[in-house]
């Protein structure tokens, strides 16, 4: 056995990297099995219309209260900065691409992470502690088609649906600041969304980017719920896992999304 | 007739080991068809493994596991739910679905499973409730019942497909004793009445021995002992009578291995 602390020190590097990697292995693995039930699972749809009840329909006050309030912040942040250079005429473009590109599908995507995925993790880490999971499994159910995939399948609806919502929301708080509060004309406000937001460049995109999200959170959170440690502690640490790692991908993959969207 | 084939389960030299740690060196039981099997041993001696192992969750390092002649390890996932469909198993935390009703959590395997109508699971569903003696409860939510009540509604829920093969993991532990009786009669009346096999996978000496027919003592790894209550309880081998009358010290010692006790505190 070598003992030599730097040799012992790039060593503690290799098995963290082994074990990361074979985990996110696991992570696919378990993903595809998914997958392969999302069949099985659309021609019983009422499963799937259960779950976008508890992730999506629960999840659409804070979504519109955050997308209102994060809307009002943009309209006199906006208007401050443009009317310094005499182009307040432009808020509603700002807030309108603001919104649509970055801020409807990354902030409705936190705010899913908190509320929806956290609540899978913990349901999900609850039933396999309290032996559902296996209950099933001896019922002759298979617990990733009937508890899993539609969860799965859920979040992946739910989470372009709470950004559109978010979007609209926003718009219209900036709306409620600038024109409202502010007084900048109503007409030049929308006719410069109608203008300057390009339907495939802004508006797919943003929803390419939701979609993407949606997929990464709901897996996260699923997989987490299901590979966790069987106890209280352990569903506490996955439901961490799921609220801190869900965040930091989001932030992660949109960099990625936005570098490769917008680059032209 | 050969031994084999008046078996149900037979576990033949399995082995088994999570990761590192090895919980079967070598390890064959014979479970006979009808009647109940009470598997014994001291807690930590992979009674549950020994279930899972029967039912296909855990697939043996070594060894084979057969159920209804069938090679489990063998079987593919459709297989496996196939040899599912005839054994019931009830959790030692009952593992009832928290989302659903009792009578929803009885139906639950008829609906996955079957395509009867639903005038025909009704009434099976609440004969198989009144047999436990809890039709009054069709209408509550699992949290709402005590944790006895809860044993007797997923003893429902195990018996409602007719299984061939009835699994009790810890039957038994964490109840009143008012809850413990009525659980033990059940075992026993609910074997009867449907003419089926039940493993008892149990610590409970003094239950496994009042209902079993056959007894298998586990300890270390490996069967230590198996017959009728009877038998076992006029066994001379000092293990059987450490486990059975519950001595503190005896082949399974009161001291977690350890340094010299003199050296350890004179140490500093």
């Amino acid at each position: 056995m070598n003992i030599n602390p730097v040799t012992n020190w790039i060593g503690s590097i290799g098995s963290a990297s082994l074990g990361v990697v074979e985990r996110l292995g696991y992570a696919v693995i378990f993903l595809l099995r998914c997958v392969v039930r999302f069949p099985k699972v659309i021609v019983r749809p009422s499963l799937v219309v259960q779950q976008l009840y508890s992730v999506g329909v629960l999840t659409v006050v804070i979504t519109i209260v955050a997308g209102a309030f994060v809307g009002m912040v943009l309209g006199f942040q906006g208007y401050y900065t443009l009317v310094d250079f005499g182009a307040e005429s432009s808020l509603g473009l700002v807030v309108a691409l603001s919104l649509t590109r970055e801020l409807g599908p990354v902030l409705s995507a936190l705010l899913y992470t908190g509320r929806a995925g956290s609540a899978l993790t913990a349901e999900i880490g609850l039933m396999k502690t309290t032996e559902q999971l296996a209950a099933l499994e001896m019922m002759a159910v298979n617990p990733i088609q009937r508890v899993i995939a539609p969860r799965l399948l859920a979040g992946i609806i739910t989470v372009p649906l709470l950004c559109a919502m978010f979007t609209f929301v926003g718009i219209l708080g900036g709306y409620f600041i600038g024109v409202v509060q502010l007084g900048v004309d109503a007409g030049v406000y929308w006719s410069t969304i109608s203008d300057g937001v390009d339907l495939y460049q802004d508006v797919v995109n943003g929803m390419i980017k939701s979609v993407v999200f949606g997929v990464i959170v709901t897996w996260i959170a699923v997989f987490e719920g299901y590979d966790s440690y069987p106890s209280a502690e352990g569903i506490s640490s996955a439901t961490t896992r799921t609220v801190v790692s869900g965040s930091l991908a989001i932030l992660g993959v949109d960099y990625i999304l936005t570098s490769l969207m917008f680059r032209f | 007739m050969s031994e084999s084939s008046k078996s149900i389960v037979s576990i033949e030299e399995v082995g088994f080991f999570f990761g590192e740690k090895k919980v079967y060196a070598n390890v064959s039981i014979e479970i006979p068809l009808r009647g109940i099997s009470v598997i014994m041993g001291p807690s930590g001696c992979g009674k549950s493994t020994l279930l899972n192992l029967i039912c296909g969750r855990l697939r043996p390092s070594s060894g084979n596991v057969k159920v209804f002649g069938q090679q489990v390890s063998n079987l593919n996932e459709p297989d496996l739910f196939r040899l599912r469909r005839r054994m019931g198993m009830m959790f030692q935390s009952n593992a009832l679905l928290t989302d659903l009703s009792v009578f929803e959590n009885v139906a639950f395997p008829l609906r996955e499973n079957t395509d009867l109508p639903e005038e025909l699971i009704r009434n099976l569903v609440l004969m198989k409730l009144e047999q436990v003696g809890m039709r009054g409860t069709q209408a509550l939510m699992p949290s709402e019942l005590s944790g006895g009540m809860s044993r007797r509604v997923a003893m429902a829920r195990a018996t409602v497909m007719d299984p061939e093969l009835l699994l009790y993991d810890e039957p038994f532990t964490g109840l009143d004793p008012v809850s413990l009786g009525v659980i033990t009669k059940l075992v026993r009346e609910l074997t009867d009445a449907l003419n089926t096999t039940s493993i008892v996978v149990t610590h409970d000496v003094e239950e496994g021995l009042s209902i079993a027919d056959y007894v298998y003592l586990l300890g270390d790894g490996a069967l230590l002992a198996s017959g009728t209550p009877k038998e076992l309880l006029e066994s001379s081998q000092p293990e059987v009578r450490q486990f059975l009358h519950g001595l503190p010290d005896g082949p399974v010692p009161f001291h977690y291995p350890a340094s010299d006790y003199r050296g350890d505190l004179l140490e500093h």
